[in-house]
């Protein structure tokens, strides 16, 4: 089989054994590589860790987990997990924000949503599909939130509406900037009418920040859709994307059962929104933490704290 | 449970669809006066599933944006069905600025499956457009009653509905996705739709019952026939919108937005009252 050539670096002749491959049976554990959904190759998923996240070859960013994420952005321990459910072992709005999860729990008494949060939970380590709080960032205090992929597509309900409207909350009150990353597949369905009113919320505490002078950057990542891109990943000040990010209001599939034809290549990509006019920028995942503190450095002197 | 109990949610969702029911359109020509229509979003055209202008009720100023699903098929395909594109939802963020600017109170009357999720649309910013108005009605300093007739599909219908007072029409629905959609994700199966609306809980009882509408008028039993009970339905949510606007008038600009803001920040927060009304509603 032609798949055992396109390993960069096998470290060592007993990893990849002669003919293993043939058989079907290869004898690597299952995590050691990826293959690039992109160029197609395979990878050392070590590379690519190493990489942020990106492939080495042709540039592709992979998914990543919200915490490692935060990893990558901010200055080295600075991350002080706030209003995230999960986060809550502290007082007052930590604790509320801890609470906001048990009253999400199911609201709306959805079927089999328990069953899926725990799966969710289980598979992610995370108690939700959003981490919050407060980080330096090339020194500079930050309010943070990070959308995180594997829980449940990083549906929006309550919980998330909730602790990101606190974050906005408290960076308005202390005068603070916001960076966020979204990724999303929408408003989660479980939680019904529950889960489109915390556009609405969101949408007023981002109103209320903005209108404190203070600054709110985003960034998109693959894929933002649905309820997420129509509140606040389309309100900030300034508007970034990774590149290849998927970016829509309606997702690629409903368009085409809708219009009954092929959508065009490139269709609601980064590249295309930035030619269109609906983002600032395109930046690697390697230049955003660089992007970052030179934008938050250009507004900086509003911060008071 | 005989089927029609179990099923009372999707029969909502097959009146609020029902041919010959009232459009936009219907209830703005019975509910107001010297109406007078408004095109345009001066960036890019006028989407006609959007229908704005000025008129009375009684004699109160007031402007009015309706999704317009048309009554014709031809007018039917002219308003695109009642789904609008970006330029629909600019418009009437425009109309909705406007009535801020003379101090007349908003009226949106929603009926529509959705933004439309078209190619256009989405090159357009169907997304950014959307937002936008959700931040811009957080701020609006003037009072926004938002009537929900027929349809009110997510993001498309909520674009014009963060209003201080949601109403709805006894057999209007207000979902964050069509009990199809939600069907075909969740149980790989379109045609379980009765019971995916069962469980969003989008039937005007039970948005009452969760703090996201504040009152359901009801409706004739032939509400889609020209009826004197059906002009009887237009009396009473005239006197019901003049009332509530007058109420809502009263307010200074700081509180009427502190309402408003209050009105949506309860959704999901741990302490609110809301989540026992919905408890108890089950
Ligand atoms: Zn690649």
């Amino acid at each position: 089989m032609m798949y055992q050539g396109l390993f960069r670096k096998p470290k060592n002749a007993l990893e990849i054994r002669d003919g293993e491959m043939e058989a079907g049976q290869p004898y690597i554990a299952d995590d050691a590589y990826v293959k690039c959904p992109k160029c197609r190759k395979m990878l050392y998923a070590a590379d690519v860790r190493d990489n942020l996240e990106v492939c080495p070859e042709c540039g592709h960013h992979f998914p990543v987990a919200a915490r490692r994420r935060i990893e990558l952005l901010v200055d080295p321990q600075s991350f002080q997990e706030m209003f995230s459910p999960g986060a809550g072992n502290g007082e007052g709005r930590e604790k509320r924000a801890a609470e906001a999860i048990e009253a999400a729990r199911n609201p709306i008494g959805f079927p089999g949503y328990e069953e899926k949060l725990s799966a969710a939970r289980q598979k992610s380590g995370e108690q939700e599909g959003v981490l919050c709080g407060l980080a330096r960032i090339g020194g500079l205090p930050t309010c943070i939130f990070v959308m995180n992929m594997d829980f449940m597509m990083g549906s929006m309900g309550t919980a998330i509406g909730e602790a990101i409207t606190q974050l906005f909350e408290f960076a308005a009150e202390k005068r603070l900037p916001v960076v966020g990353y979204t990724v999303s597949g929408g408003a989660r369905m479980q939680e019904g009418i529950l889960s489109l009113m915390q556009m609405a919320k969101v949408s007023g505490a981002v109103k209320r920040h903005s209108d404190e002078g203070l600054l709110y950057a985003v960034v998109l990542t693959d894929p933002t859709t649905g309820g997420v891109t129509a509140s606040f990943a389309m309100q900030g000040d300034v508007i970034l994307a990774e590149p290849g990010a998927l970016i829509g209001f309606a997702g690629p599939r409903v368009i085409e059962q809708t219009i009954l034809q092929k959508l065009p290549e490139g269709f609601q990509r980064a590249e295309l929104l930035l030619k269109k006019g609906f983002i600032d920028d395109i930046v690697h995942r390697r230049k955003q933490r660089t992007y970052l503190i030179n934008l938050l450095g250009l507004h900086s002197d509003q911060i008071q704290i | 449970m005989t089927e029609a109990v179990e099923y009372r949610a999707y029969r909502r969702v097959e009146e609020a669809r029902a041919k010959g029911r009232p459009t936009g359109r219907d209830y703005i020509d019975n509910l107001i006066s010297n109406f007078t229509e408004f095109h345009g979003d001066r960036r890019f055209g006028d989407d006609a599933a959007v229908v704005s202008g000025i008129g009375r009720l009684r004699n109160m100023p007031i402007t009015v944006i309706a999704t317009d699903k048309g009554r014709t098929t031809k007018e039917k395909v002219a308003h695109n069905f009642g789904s609008p594109h970006p330029e629909g939802y600019r418009k009437a963020l425009r109309q909705m600025k406007l009535a801020e600017k003379f101090h007349r109170p908003v009226l949106c009357i929603v009926d529509t499956a959705g933004a439309y999720p078209g190619i256009g649309a989405e090159e357009r910013g169907q997304a950014q457009a959307i937002a936008e108005n959700l931040m811009a009605m957080m701020s609006l300093k003037t009072p926004v009653i938002s009537l929900f007739i027929g349809e009110g599909g997510s993001g498309g219908a909520l674009a014009l509905a963060v209003a201080d007072r949601v109403f709805m029409m006894e057999n209007a629905v207000y979902s964050v996705i069509s009990p199809e959609g939600c069907a075909s994700i969740l149980w790989k199966d379109a045609k379980k739709m009765k019971e995916a609306a069962e469980c969003l809980k989008l039937t005007a009882q039970d948005l009452m019952a969760l703090g996201v509408a504040e009152r359901v008028i009801s409706e004739p039993e032939n509400f889609r026939e020209e009826t004197r009970q059906a002009k009887q339905v237009y009396y009473r949510l005239e006197d019901l919108l003049y009332e509530e606007f007058q109420w809502l008038r009263k307010k200074s600009e700081e509180e009427l937005l502190a309402q408003r803001y209050e009105r949506f920040r309860k959704f999901g927060r741990p302490d609110s009252e809301q989540r026992a009304d919905c408890q108890a509603g089950q």
